[in-house]
């Protein structure tokens, strides 16, 4: 194991700073916003409402809709031209698909819950602050849930197994594996998953269990994010300022 | 939306509004904050009251243009986010945002508030080009003035990058304290039209009821260097006078508050 300290001296199963909030966006029904190391993402809900165009409703449920954006400056490098791509297509239906079991939608038939996220700046980890997000702004929004959804970008890198991947870390010069994971906080079932790099299947399952701790923590943000506004309740929202007074 | 359009403009007929603000008076806080994302290489997040965009500034490295091979250039484009309103939606710009855009160039480029030949690294064949965007965070009314605020004070923060001569590539990672040849403050201000007065940063309701408006960009010095007449109704050349007075003042008024955040 040649990866014994991590680029930017964090432990192993130690996240970086984040902030959550609830209600930043006054015109949208709820909203979030979830922020971890550098990667920022913003979240609105609208919804439920007429979902057009018609053949897209189900008439047993409303359905939920996600958009996945990254604003034009937001990656290393150079610009991103704005527009829809195959990379954001797919992320937006797998946040579908991560928040989607928490959601009951059984009493709006016909018609949709849009979760718009932008992101002003990236770095790794955005599709798991995306969905972080989006589940704090339905809460925010008064959607009926039956739990909330943490996500956390899980990794490998040189055989340790890290939370929260860094986009240094995913460059890193020797076997690494990227693992974005969603669960469910009560359950502790997984509704994200995905995997890029190589990983053996002993460190994808020990990678997974790590999870558990990991989305703990972000759910613990997310609950206060929500306390904060709705308790009117001075909750520490923030590791940030913790970190800042180390 | 639900817009009271029959007592906006009554109101507004006698000098009120909804919201008990004075014709004249914007929303506050008026607030500015730059550097809000590292990825940028300038960037700022502006409130007036609830409407709240974000701007970032990339550069590139590119071959100048055949009219022009001493000077760089800039690229101004409007991204009104459906997660700012229930008014937009996804895909391209549409008319809102493309004239923003396009006014805020004009704004900018027509003050020559940028010296492009400084932006110039080697004549003919290469130079800085700015892409500023901006992003609507939630727009409750007034996205015209708030924009120009973020793209002034996102092109202030703006800083040069490295670049390999070998490779002419950009090395995004490397900043240098060389900022931006930024000569001039220019800002854009909207004066509205509603029940035959006049009426500065509009809510999202009184954008939907106005006879006329008209953007002014303007620098310190009072130079105007952009305009745009909106709106489905005439206005006269005395409208015009007064409506540019008004725009110069408030003008003024909110590049103190960007001077301050510099």
């Amino acid at each position: 194991m040649a990866y014994t300290k991590r680029l930017d001296g964090r432990g192993f199963d130690e996240l970086r700073p984040m902030v959550a909030k609830a209600g930043i966006i006054p015109n949208a029904s709820g909203s979030g916003y979830f922020k971890v190391g550098k990667t920022e993402a913003y979240a609105a809900v609208y919804g439920p409402r007429e979902l057009h165009p018609r053949f897209l409703q189900n008439p047993k449920k409303g359905i939920i809709r996600c958009h996945y954006n990254m604003m034009p400056f937001s990656g290393t490098g150079t610009r991103i031209r704005p527009g829809t791509k195959r990379r954001s297509q797919e992320i937006s239906m797998v946040m579908e698909l991560s928040l989607d079991p928490v959601v009951d939608l059984s009493e709006f038939p016909n018609s949709v819950v849009d979760v718009f996220v932008e992101f002003p700046q990236t770095d790794a980890g955005s599709r798991c602050a995306a969905i972080s997000a989006a589940c704090i702004a339905l809460a925010d929004a008064g959607i009926r849930m039956k739990d909330m959804v943490a996500s956390v970008a899980m990794g490998q890198v040189d055989g340790a197994i890290c939370a929260d991947l860094t986009y240094n870390e995913e460059a890193f010069d020797a076997i690494v594996s990227d693992i974005p994971v969603a669960m469910i906080h009560g359950t502790k079932e997984i509704t994200l998953l995905q995997m890029d790099g190589e990983i053996s299947k002993e460190d994808l399952i020990k990678s997974l269990e790590a999870a558990r701790g990991a989305c703990d923590q972000v759910y613990d943000l997310q609950k206060q994010a929500l306390n904060a506004k709705y308790s009117g309740a001075k909750a520490n929202e923030s590791t940030e300022s913790k970190e800042e007074a180390k | 939306m639900i817009v009271n359009t029959n007592a906006i403009p009554k109101l507004a007929a006698k000098g009120m509004r909804l919201d008990g603000r004075e014709m004249l008076e914007f929303r506050g806080p008026i607030e500015i904050e730059t550097g809000i994302t590292d990825t940028a290489e300038g960037s700022s997040k502006v409130r007036i009251g609830d409407t709240v965009v974000i701007a970032g500034v990339k550069l590139s490295l590119e071959k100048p243009y055949p009219d022009t091979p001493d000077q760089g250039g800039i690229m101004i484009n409007a991204e009104l986010t459906p997660m700012s309103s229930s008014e937009y939606e996804t895909g391209p710009p549409r008319m809102k945002a493309i004239e923003i855009s396009r006014v805020l160039d004009r704004t900018i480029r027509e003050a020559k508030a940028i010296d492009f030949k400084k932006l110039c690294v080697v004549k003919n064949e290469l130079a800085w080009f700015v892409a500023i965007d901006i992003v609507s965070i939630n727009d409750g009314g007034n996205l015209f003035d708030a924009a120009s605020m973020a793209v002034l004070a996102a092109l202030n923060n703006t800083t040069l990058r490295k670049y390999d001569p070998e490779t002419k590539a950009v090395d995004y990672k490397s900043k240098t304290d060389e900022k931006l040849p930024l000569t001039k403050s220019p800002l854009a201000v909207t004066v509205y039209k509603v029940g035959g007065n006049f009426l500065v940063d509009p809510s999202s309701e009184e954008e939907h009821c106005y006879q006329a408006r008209l953007t002014v960009g303007s620098d310190e010095k009072q130079v105007i260097s952009a305009l745009q007449k909106g709106g489905e109704q005439p206005i006269t050349i005395d409208d015009v006078s007064k409506m540019v007075d008004i725009a110069l003042e408030k003008a003024a008024m909110l590049r103190k508050a960007y001077d301050a955040s510099k």
